[in-house]
């Protein structure tokens, strides 16, 4: 059963008097373990894809299964479950919430799952130390370098242990050589039998991946399965 | 499981609030103002409206206290020669008053005159009040020691004086008044009892200078030597007054009686004394009526003090409501990272609300123990009593939590309403 598959998925949004449509009729099938890179020109709708895919955003049509479960017509509150249960997401610029600790940031997904405090900080610690941030725990984001911050942002997109692993940009507010150690940490995660899926529009980062999908104006117009980069 | 979440959820508002100390400070200001002032008002109405309850209560609520008042001037003529002015209530007034007014039980005349009272080198300018036996129960005095007035002493006209608490500590600061004599002009008194003093003062009397020094002596003696007449000099000429009685307390018999039965009684009162009296020369005081005038002026206070409460509460929760909606903005952020980490719209509100209320509550706990302290230091810098009442404290603290929930709601809903794509997209 493949992890995530989409069929036909179409999405289709209101800008003022104007109808953009964003994605006219991806199909995609993602196997557990599968490490993909999603690229394309911007206006491609690979943000809106990646929306979708983490349960962010609803399709307009079509259909998404993610682990077996039909989302496409989730309610909100449905959508978030799914979230904080099966997806884990990497930003960009991090995205981790400033008044928090590293620790607290860490098991913030926990939370929203009822986990009890002792046994979310416990695995919280240990996905910290994973990340080689053991000795920061009561750290803010705002004492950490960019390339500590996006480590703690994926110790928190590992901690409820999800099916797929979202990452958009990851290493695009960071150096080359940060960069590059951040995606040697995802080659780990997916060496553990982790599923990423990876949106990027610099070459030498998708490269990393076994997989390249290639978007145009809302469409798939290529599909590379290669050995890895 | 609920219990987790609750508690993570509060020591997470905590943190925020504690992050911006002085904003939610300020923020709550109104808060701490609107609960103290309403505790600390309510505390400082209650120890006035209670000490004037006690006095009129000390009275007597089945008391009708009628009281020698000099007319209005009728323009008499201010020569050189003494003036003679003759009012007030008489002795035949009393009886009248004991035998034809219904639900009577007693009647107690008195009257007094100003006069210095001496023992050894000390002296008093007081009061010298004759009066019956049975005036100590009726107008609800206690003894301090020894003994009132008896019917024995009526007979024989003794020369025996009652103190009030005052007089005996100003004559006998050292030593045992009991036994001991004090002059009154020519006239000596044996001291055969103390009287506790009271604070309730009926009438018009209320300003004289001597007000609660006074000693008491038997009626019988009193009309023997001291007559009606009491001689004074005013402005060149001598002004002589003759009163027989300065007041009368009638005590109806009815140990509880309502309004009505002791409005009718005073109209009867009213009634017989106008009939011997061709002048306004006397006042009739109804304790009973005068607690009810007081407790009805406390419930106007206290309703006025709420109308005030409830505003500044409402002022201070519109602040919180304002900061919160301020805070969610710039924290739109943080609600997309939470949204997309799993939370529902229900924890954005969760989260929010509880902020707010904790915001209010904890606004609320520093207005209760403000409340608490102002009471205190008005007692001990203003000499008023105050009563804290514990049901205010509890009533001001539900109330600040509740602003918090309500002023919190809209905010809240503006926070868990945000799309989290565009939120994250934010800043």
């Amino acid at each position: 059963m493949p992890i995530a598959e989409l069929r036909n998925l179409v999405k289709t949004y209101e800008m003022g008097p104007v109808q953009v449509h964003a994605l006219r009729g991806i199909s995609l099938t993602f196997e557990r373990g599968d490490y993909a890179a999603i690229m394309g020109p911007s206006g491609s709708g690979k943000s809106t894809l990646l929306n979708i895919l983490g349960c962010l955003d609803t399709p307009t049509a079509g259909a998404y299964y993610l682990g077996g479960e039909d989302v496409a017509g989730m309610d909100d509150a449905a959508l978030s479950d799914v979230r904080s249960r099966s997806l884990g997401f990497i930003f960009q610029s991090y995205n981790l919430i400033q008044q928090l600790s590293v620790l607290e940031n860490i098991e913030v997904p926990l939370f929203y799952q009822g986990w009890p405090a002792h046994e979310s900080r416990q695995r919280a610690a240990a996905l910290a130390h994973l990340v080689g941030l053991g000795d920061r725990l009561h750290h803010r984001p705002s004492e950490l370098s960019g390339g500590q911050q996006q480590r703690v942002a994926i110790a928190r997109a590992m901690v409820n242990d999800p099916l797929v692993v979202l990452a958009d940009e990851p290493t695009g507010n960071l150096d080359s050589a940060t960069g590059r150690e951040i995606l040697a940490m995802l080659d780990q995660l997916n060496e553990r039998g982790k599923t990423i899926l990876m949106v990027s529009h610099d070459q030498s980062v998708a490269e990393r991946a076994r997989r390249i999908v290639q978007l145009v104006d809302g469409q798939v117009v290529d599909d590379y399965r290669g050995e890895t980069g | 499981m609920l219990g987790f979440r609750v508690q993570s959820t509060m020591r997470m508002g905590l943190k925020s609030l504690c992050l911006h100390k002085l904003r939610s400070f300020l923020t709550v200001l109104g808060i701490i103002c609107g609960v103290c002032s309403v505790i600390a008002m309510l505390a400082i109405g209650e120890g006035a409206s209670f000490e004037a309850q006690e006095q009129i209560r000390q009275l007597g609520s089945n008391n009708i206290i009628v009281n020698s008042v000099k007319p209005p001037e009728e323009g008499s003529v201010a020569t050189e020669q003494t003036s003679a002015l003759k009012y007030g209530l008489t002795y035949t007034d009393a009886e009248r008053l004991r035998s034809t007014v219904p639900g009577v039980a007693v009647v107690v005349p008195s009257r007094q005159v100003r006069r210095h009272i001496v023992r050894r080198q000390r002296r008093v300018d007081g009061n010298i009040v004759g009066t019956v036996p049975w005036y100590r129960e009726v107008a609800n005095r206690s003894l301090v020691r020894g003994r009132f007035v008896t019917t024995l002493d009526m007979h024989a006209q003794a020369a025996v004086c009652v103190l009030n608490e005052a007089v005996a500590r100003k004559l006998f600061p050292m030593e045992e008044p009991l036994g001991q004599t004090v002059r009154v002009g020519g006239d000596c008194y044996q001291v055969v009892g103390i009287l506790r003093a009271s604070s309730a003062k009926a009438g018009s009397a209320g300003g004289e200078p001597t007000v609660g020094l006074d000693i008491y002596i038997p009626m019988t003696t009193a009309e023997g030597r001291y007559g009606d007449t009491d001689m004074r000099r005013r402005s060149g000429s001598f002004e002589a007054t003759i009163i027989q009685l300065h007041s009368i307390i009638v005590q109806v018999s009815a140990p509880m009686p309502t309004l009505d039965e002791m409005t009718h009684t005073a109209r009867a009162i009213e009634r017989v004394l106008r009939h011997g009296h061709n002048k306004q020369d006397y006042e009739i005081v109804v304790p009973l009526e005068l607690l009810e005038r007081a407790r009805e002026t406390k419930r106007i206070f206290n309703i006025v003090l709420g109308s005030i409460a409830a505003i500044s509460l409402l002022v201070g929760g519109i602040g919180i409501m304002n900061i919160m909606l301020a805070t969610v903005t710039e924290r739109t952020r943080e609600i997309g990272i939470r949204r997309a980490l799993g939370a529902r719209r229900r924890d954005i509100v969760a989260q929010f609300i509880t902020e707010t209320t904790l915001l209010s509550s904890t606004g609320g706990l520093l207005g209760v123990a403000l409340g608490l302290v102002l009471p205190y230091l008005v007692t001990r810098f203003a000499g008023m009593l105050t009563i804290v009442m514990p049901s205010s404290c509890v009533l001001a603290f539900s109330i600040s939590v509740a602003v918090g929930l309500v002023f919190g709601i809209y905010p809240a809903y503006r926070a868990a309403a945000m799309d989290p794509i565009e939120a994250l997209r934010h800043e």
